[in-house]
């Protein structure tokens, strides 16, 4: 299967300052991809510049085998790469509905039908369309800014550390509905460091140690591997008693 | 009493003036997030444009009812609200934006608006004179209402079109894509980028709104007063003091902001010597500094 997105040797950073050397990773249509890596290993720098968020260094990005490496965020959106970052992820003085009207802010036929169709995917929401965001708890105002992220009809959604600072059961509701998007045909490549649970949910996995590729596996095999237990997942290694 | 409740009347007037003024820039400050101190010059070269069509070609029109000015009004303000729009835009394209681009802070971009400030103002001086003009030479009589209070037709014809615009620009805020947009750049560009919005474009079409509110302001103003080159610095002030009374980015803050600056400095007479009237916003502008800084109603852009 061609990739949908292509990211190659790809060198990015903030200023001057780089932070990831060289790292190429790939998403397939309808999968999920996690990254996961310690903190500072550059992982939420490789999503923004993937997502045109921050500029690359050097490298190449396609996406559906078009060259995107120059583009912005705005023109990624266009061409169905939507991004959510981790925090200030939704417009807090504008309500439920407002915020998913920008999100379909380059829609020229309209909002309302794909509105209605985003609240359909999360109820907690479609309850009260016309709350305020900024009134909204976390694991809502991730919601609302996954379901912000749906409204151009993307084809690869990245999502920067979706579930942080969320607790165990809000943290399932985000990965059950990541799951569901992508049954319905979006690729999903996300940051994550609930990294058991996220991999537990991923078709695939990359690790990331100091802006480097260090691993790329299948979600299942990166939960059985040992090393990767032992670093990022909090596991005690076989053999040894607690 | 008669005489207080005609300094109300006085005072709504002067505050829905400042309230329109501030309307403009409540909207530019939200989205911009820098204060505007050209705002009041702008606003002066609003009412200097309008000046062009009735004044200098003495296109004044027939009457329109009892208003002291007639229909060739309604040319001058299209060239006034489009002009300083204009001066807005060129301002952001040449200026603000740069200084934007290379990450300059609020402070810098203030200055830079302070120097547009004064170059408009040296301009207006320059074309228009130092002495005062007016758009009509009629006198506009006073109507007697009752309780023998006075106001002049052209006065209600003022708060009747502040409350009109101000109904405008919030339809335009909370009920088109384009409003809703400015708010969302305002809340934060970043995002707003992500999501897809051109926010370039947006500030242009921010700016192009405040303008056409300031001008109108300005137009507004130099109906009732004389036409000086450096009015609009005499109402910079209390247009800060209405916006951030308001809270910044709300147009109906911005607007009862207005009144109550208009109304407290006119009223204030009563106690003290009318000289002492123009401080009477700075003291008003510490006072909720101090006591409630985000405003009496919040932001919202």
């Amino acid at each position: 299967m061609t990739p949908l997105l292509e990211a190659v040797d790809v060198t990015t950073g903030y200023g001057e300052l780089e932070i990831v050397h060289r790292v190429s990773i790939q998403t397939e249509p309808g999968e999920i991809v996690t990254i996961i890596g310690p903190n500072g290993a550059g992982k939420s720098t490789l999503l923004k510049a993937i997502a045109g968020v921050l500029p690359k260094f050097s490298g190449n990005v396609s996406f559906d085998g078009r060259d995107v490496t120059k583009l912005n965020a705005p023109k990624m959106v266009a061409l169905g790469a939507s991004f959510v970052p981790q925090t200030d992820n939704v417009f807090p003085s504008l309500s439920i509905r407002e915020n998913l009207e920008m999100g379909g802010y380059q829609r020229t036929s309209g909002t309302s039908a794909r509105v209605a169709e985003v609240l359909r995917m999360f109820p907690e929401l479609e309850r009260r369309p016309g709350e305020q965001a900024s009134n909204l708890s976390g694991g809502q105002r991730q919601a609302l800014a996954i379901g912000r992220a749906l409204m151009l009809d993307p084809r690869l959604l990245m999502l920067d550390e979706p579930t942080a600072a969320l607790s165990p059961v809000m943290r399932e509701e985000i990965f059950d509905r990541v799951e569901e998007i992508r049954d319905r045909g979006v690729a999903v490549l996300m940051v994550e460091q609930n990294a058991k649970e996220a991999l537990a949910r991923s078709d695939r996995g990359y690790v990331l140690v100091a802006g480097e590729r260090v691993l790329e596996q299948s979600g299942e095999e990166m939960l059985n591997n040992a090393d990767v237990g032992r670093l990022f997942l909090g596991l005690e290694p076989a053999g040894r008693g607690a | 009493m008669i005489d207080f409740v005609q300094l109300i009347i006085i005072g709504t007037i002067v505050g829905s003036i400042i309230g329109l003024g501030a309307m403009g820039l409540t909207l530019s400050y939200g989205v911009m997030k820098f204060a505007n101190f050209a705002h009041g010059d702008s606003m002066a070269l609003g009412m200097f444009l309008a000046f062009i069509v009735v004044g200098d070609l003495g296109w004044a029109g027939s009457d329109i009812g009892r208003l002291s000015f007639g229909w060739g009004m309604i040319p001058a303000l299209g060239l006034a609200m489009i002009g300083v729009a204009l001066l807005n835009i060129s301002a952001d394209r040449t200026i603000y934006r740069r200084l934007r681009r290379r990450g300059a802070g609020i402070i810098t971009m203030a200055i830079a608006s302070l120097g547009l400030a004064i170059i408009v103002r040296a301009v207006i001086q320059i074309v228009w004179g130092s002495a005062p003009l007016r758009y009509s030479t009629g006198i506009n009589p006073a109507l007697t209402l009752p309780g023998d209070l006075k106001a002049k037709p052209d006065q209600f014809f003022i708060v009747g079109l502040t409350l009109v615009v101000a109904f405008g620009l919030y339809l335009l805020l909370y009920r088109t894509r384009l409003g809703k947009a400015m708010r969302a750049t305002s809340d934060n560009p970043e995002l707003a980028e992500i999501a897809g919005i051109d926010t370039e474009r947006i500030r242009m079409s921010t700016w192009a709104v405040a303008g056409a509110l300031t001008a109108l302001a300005g137009v507004m103003f130099g109906i009732q007063a004389q036409l000086q080159f450096n009015a609009g610095f005499e109402f910079l002030l209390p247009m800060f003091a209405a916006t951030i009374l308001g809270g910044i980015g709300n147009p109906w803050g911005a607007l009862t902001g207005g009144l109550i600056v208009g109304i407290t400095q006119e009223t204030s007479t009563e106690w003290i010597d009318a000289g002492l009237k123009p401080g009477v916003p700075f003291v008003l502008l510490i006072g909720i500094l101090l006591i409630r800084p985000r405003g009496i109603f919040g932001s919202t852009v």
